[in-house]
């Protein structure tokens, strides 16, 4: 059964791609050979059009235990012998599709990731965009989404602890789901992607194979359209339960010594983990089909081949200790099945019921091996002249600023998360200090050590729309600030870039200049990129969905005793603006919901200016000179504030800058601020220790709990937080 | 005296439990296997804790298949001979489906799963936790998708008459009323014990309120209670 | 007329079904070895009001189709009784 052009383009392979694959094997492949190379080929297995950029972020670093895309997942030193492995991965498209199953899978996904290199995921965040709120169709997805995360985290037993939604139009048919795991392992007791030495026993272990999920990495790598819908055995299901079993079994092998490599079954399954393990140990191997058991009678070989069916690994465990494994997955009722054996033929020879089905070279599979790699073209995005007619003159100031601020706080993107982190389990695994003690990126115990992670998800897509390049930038570097803020030191990152079509040039301006802003602020913090995710093809027949390259960053606090929290403590204490207030209302919150406007420049951000603030604020935290510390971000110097007095329920009283327009100052969002508060008995320590830095003192905390600017009285505190805490709890059950 | 911590598959509270009795209580602490049959090192003075989770995916009905493994066939044995056990949240619903306690753990009335840091408030002094907590509101984290107690009205009345109420949902202030209820259930019950008290169940995770580190050490004196 | 529908709702077959899966492991653990595939799905019962069982039917599908089953991963099936 020789494989004709016409089904390879079905499956998604271009006509120069099919002939490769002739030119590779020196003959025509087989339906069974053309459906693994189409989906190893796929954007989603191979970055084909992405990696001669990705290549270009910092990957390399003194902290960095493995360089970038060498394993699942990255693995950076905390110190005290201990690892930190961490990865971000979207699971867009099927959440589109079927929100609950879509994002349980996503979250499954991605913590197999971290736990198929030995290490115990230890905490869960996530990145989300949807439409409107006000449509029926957004809600649903909402709460299928967050029912699906919560779903899986809970019973995996994994905190949820952090993570950042948005709602924007642009969203409304492709909504991003973007899961990222955090995990740590004992420097030393990591395992390998990788699979060598001749006769050693090939594993499958894990779930049955089924039907479900077949072509699904294909799937990602097609834009959606109402059809979709029908295109059924793309959905996979999600088994928690089994996944909480193989993670226990898997950490309870790997001090046996018995494996030589694992790695978990994600996109494009069989094949993938067999290709990338076999290329990265420059072996082969045989695997027999017929003895992977399944969920289904007579599977045909390129379903088998092709089955996203999850919680399924692949090992390759030293001869003659087959029996010591056996008995962990025994134990914990798991199936562990040897489907083949590593060769030193280099490649991989697939039989079902004694006949050779597929006979691949492993290598010509795989990035950095066979797959192909693209240039795209790009071009200036149009719409960047309607950025530039933007004139701040054109904004009238509202008479009543403190409605315009009302109006703020309860909008989706700034108001209270409560309704959706409430449905997930954050405090399991008794390391999550965010409950107790509320800090900019949330900082998470690690077990048996004095060290605290801290953890953030940034990304804010409007500024990457408006300036792509300085867009990346702000999202690194206020990923950063938020774990300067909480009093740890920025390690790494992880990204998922979330694009439309690669294949329109204004996109991918986007996305080369995207990671142009990001790469460059990696470099300047000091924080390398230790892998990541792309997706593309996230758009609608109404176009792409804002640039989103999502930030995942964890930084390192040596002991918990040095987290900074972000609520004001007590009265008195003096408030301080670190940055500067500037006439700027930029891409704000404030100028896109209140005012209506669409287009306009990213906020003013310089990357020096950003990279002093928070050396500065190192020193300030470290010296124990403040109180508490929390930066400003979507909603500008007012919504900051009112979150710091929220939490204790405690007042503040301002005055704002004369010569500056009001709105700007207290909703515009000019980068590099962060609201400080200092014991008054510590003022001249304090602010000799920002010689260089600007920063005004703003006012106090006061003991009446009301809000106080520029002698107009705004209310109570905890009358603001009752519209904060429930207003998108009102909208989404509306 | 000891603990005896009971791993099921898809528990994920017993590391937890461990960490809070060994290292912040200074306990000894045994792990068990669910499959195993041997609770002989166990005496009396001893309590055996199912911690919460998911045990066996919470597919069927919460601890409906967990009760049926070869440990809790042995943990019954154990608790009808005057043994301490001590349920909590997937325990608490094995217990019951276990008959150990009265009652059963429905679906939380607004059908969401709920993770957040709740008040709960001893009923009574007549039982080993209610004697050693005091009247104080203690701040103890729930997180549950079915935590809703139920039970008839015979069985309620039992309970209430017998002192077998050990807590109620409360406010901060220990006030009990319907806005500090998290999940619907009957008469605000957060936990209780059973006629002999010596089994206890609740929703509310003490283990998690242990700590030092995460700024809340409420729970400990639940947990020493048993000791 | 009045009718009373048996909906069952099914995951499909082609996905993995993890509690009826659960469960089956579980039975077998209680001896009951020779029990197996299960699947565990939902019974609805509901009342229509219609002039006639087509137009009774017909309702009910497009409940089942519109919101009581996912045809992404669950399949229906229903029987009318009069009622």
């Amino acid at each position: 059964m020789i494989a004709t052009l016409e089904q390879a383009t079905k499956l998604g392979l271009r006509e120069e791609e099919f002939e490769k694959i002739k030119q590779i094997l020196g003959r025509t492949p087989n339906f069974n050979e053309v459906a693994m190379y189409s989906v190893m080929w796929s954007e989603h297995c191979s970055y084909k059009n992405s990696i001669k950029w990705l290549k270009t972020l910092p990957r390399d670093g003194a902290k960095l235990l493995v360089k970038a895309g060498e394993e699942n997942a990255g693995l950076v030193d905390i110190g005290d012998g201990w690892g930190c492995v961490f990865k971000i991965e979207s699971h867009n498209h099927p959440s589109a599709i079927e929100p609950f199953q879509g994002a349980a899978t996503g979250v499954g996904g991605i913590h197999r990731d971290i736990f198929t290199m030995g290490a115990r995921p230890i905490a869960s965040l996530n990145s989300l965009r949807f439409g409107k709120v006000d449509n029926p169709k957004t809600r649903w997805l909402i709460k299928g989404v967050v029912k699906g995360i919560g779903h899986y985290g809970n019973c995996f037993g994994v905190p949820t602890v952090a993570g950042e939604v948005y709602y924007e139009s642009c969203y409304q048919t492709n909504p991003l789901v973007n899961a990222m795991s955090v995990g740590v392992v004992r420097v030393g007791q990591t395992v390998s992607a990788t699979s060598h030495g001749a006769g050693n026993p090939v594993f499958i272990v894990g779930a049955s194979t089924g039907k479900d999920g077949i072509g699904g990495a294909s799937f990602a790598s097609a834009d959606i359209t109402e059809n979709s819908a029908e295109s059924l055995p793309s959905v996979q299901v999600g088994d928690p339960f089994e996944e909480k079993k193989l993670l226990e079994a898997c950490l309870e092998m790997i001090p046996t010594g018995a494996l030589i490599g694992m790695q978990d079954m994600g996109a494009a399954g069989i094949t993938c983990s067999t290709s990338e393990m076999s290329a990265k140990g420059e072996h082969g191997m045989i695997i027999h089909l017929d003895k992977v058991p399944t969920r289904q009678q007579n599977m045909k070989p390129w379903e088998m081949l092709l089955s996203e069916s999850q919680e399924r690994m692949l090992i390759v465990v030293k001869k003659g200790r087959e029996d010591e494994v056996q008995k962990i997955f025994d134990k914990w009722d798991i199936h562990c099945v040897q489907i083949g054996e590593v060769t030193k033929d280099t490649n991989l020879k697939y039989y079902m019921n004694g006949e050779l089905v597929a006979d691949v070279p492993a290598e010509s599979l795989v990035l950095g091996g066979g797959a192909p790699v693209y240039e795209r073209e790009y071009k200036t995005p149009a719409y960047f002249e309607e950025i530039k007619k933007f004139n701040i003159d054109s904004i009238i100031e509202p008479d009543d600023l403190k409605e315009a601020g009302y109006q703020l706080l309860q909008s989706p993107n700034i108001a209270s998360k409560r309704w959706i982190y409430e449905q997930y389990d954050s405090m399991v695994m008794t390391g999550n200090t965010q409950t107790n003690e509320a800090s900019d990126a949330t900082v998470v115990r690690v077990h048996g050590s004095e060290k605290g992670l801290a953890v953030t998800t940034d990304c804010n897509s409007r500024y990457v729309f408006s300036d792509p390049y300085v867009g990346a930038m702000i999202a690194v570097s206020e990923a950063a600030r938020n774990i300067v803020c909480s009093g740890g030191v920025p390690v790494a990152i992880t990204n998922c870039l979330n694009f439309g079509n690669p294949y329109n040039p204004e996109v991918y301006y986007q996305f080369v200049h995207a990671i142009k802003g990001m790469g460059d602020a990696c470099r300047k913090f000091d924080t390398p990129v230790t892998g990541g995710n792309v997706s593309f093809y996230n758009q609608s027949e109404d176009g792409p969905v804002y640039p989103t390259p999502t930030i995942g960053m964890v930084g390192v606090l040596d002991t918990l005793s040095q987290k900074m929290s972000i609520s004001f403590k007590h009265p008195g204490d003096s408030i301080y603006l670190l940055g500067k207030n500037r006439n700027d209302i930029n891409c704000s919150e404030y100028l896109h919901h209140i005012c209506g406007v669409e287009y306009s420049p990213a906020p003013h951000f310089d990357l020096e200016e950003e990279y002093q603030l928070q050396h500065r604020l190192q020193k300030v935290i470290g010296n124990q000179l403040v109180k508490s510390a929390h930066d400003i971000s979507e909603g500008g110097l007012f919504a900051c504030m009112v979150e710091c007095a929220m939490v204790n329920g405690l007042g503040f009283t301002i005055t704002t800058d004369k010569d500056l327009r009001k709105d700007a100052v207290l909703f515009g969002e000019a980068q590099s601020r962060v609201i400080v508060t200092v014991n008054p008995d510590l003022h001249a320590l304090f602010e000799a220790e920002l010689r260089g830095l600007p920063f005004t003192k703003i006012g106090h905390v006061n003991a009446t709990k009301e809000i106080v600017i520029d002698d107009h009285n705004w209310g109570y505190v905890s009358d603001w937080k009752e519209a904060y805490d429930t207003s998108l709890e009102k909208m989404l059950v509306g | 005296m000891k603990f005896g911590v009971i791993v099921f598959p898809g528990s994920n509270c017993d590391r937890d439990m461990q960490h809070a009795l060994q290292d912040d209580l200074q306990q000894e602490v045994v792990m068990l296997w669910h499959k195993d049959r041997n609770l002989s090192m166990f005496t009396k003075n001893d309590c055996i804790v199912l911690p919460g989770g998911f045990s066996y995916g919470d597919y069927l009905r919460c601890g409906a298949v967990a009760r049926f493994s070869p440990m809790m066939e042995q943990v019954i044995n154990f608790a009808n001979n005057g043994g301490k056990v001590l349920g909590v949240c997937n325990g608490f619903q094995i217990l019951c489906e276990a008959g150990l306690l009265p009652g059963v753990l429905l679906q939380n009335d607004h059908q969401k799963f709920v993770c957040k840091n709740v008040y709960i408030k001893s009923e009574s002094t007549n039982n080993l936790i209610g004697v050693n907590v005091g009247e104080k509101a203690l701040k103890i984290p729930v997180a549950h998708g079915e935590g809703r107690y139920y039970a008839d009205a015979a069985t309620l009345k039992q309970l209430h008459d017998n002192k077998q109420i050990v807590f109620r949902y409360c406010d901060e202030h220990g006030e009990v009323h319907i806005n500090s209820n998290p999940n619907g259930a009957i008469n605000n019950i957060a936990g209780i014990c059973n006629e002999g008290r010596n089994v206890y169940g609740m929703m509310p995770h003490p283990e998690r309120a242990c700590s030092t580190a995460l700024n809340n050490i409420d729970g400990r004196a639940i947990l020493m209670a048993l000791n | 007329m009045k009718y009373i529908a048996h909906i069952n709702v099914m995951p499909l077959k082609e996905l993995l079904d993890p509690q009826g899966k659960a469960v089956n492991s579980s039975l077998h653990n209680l001896g009951l070895t020779n029990l197996h595939d299960v699947r565990i799905g939902k019974h609805i019962t509901l009342h229509v009001d219609a002039p006639t069982k087509d137009e009774a039917d017909r309702q009910v599908r497009d409940a089942c189709k519109r919101l009581l089953a996912n045809q992404v991963m669950e399949a229906f099936d229903f029987t009318l009784t009069e009622g």
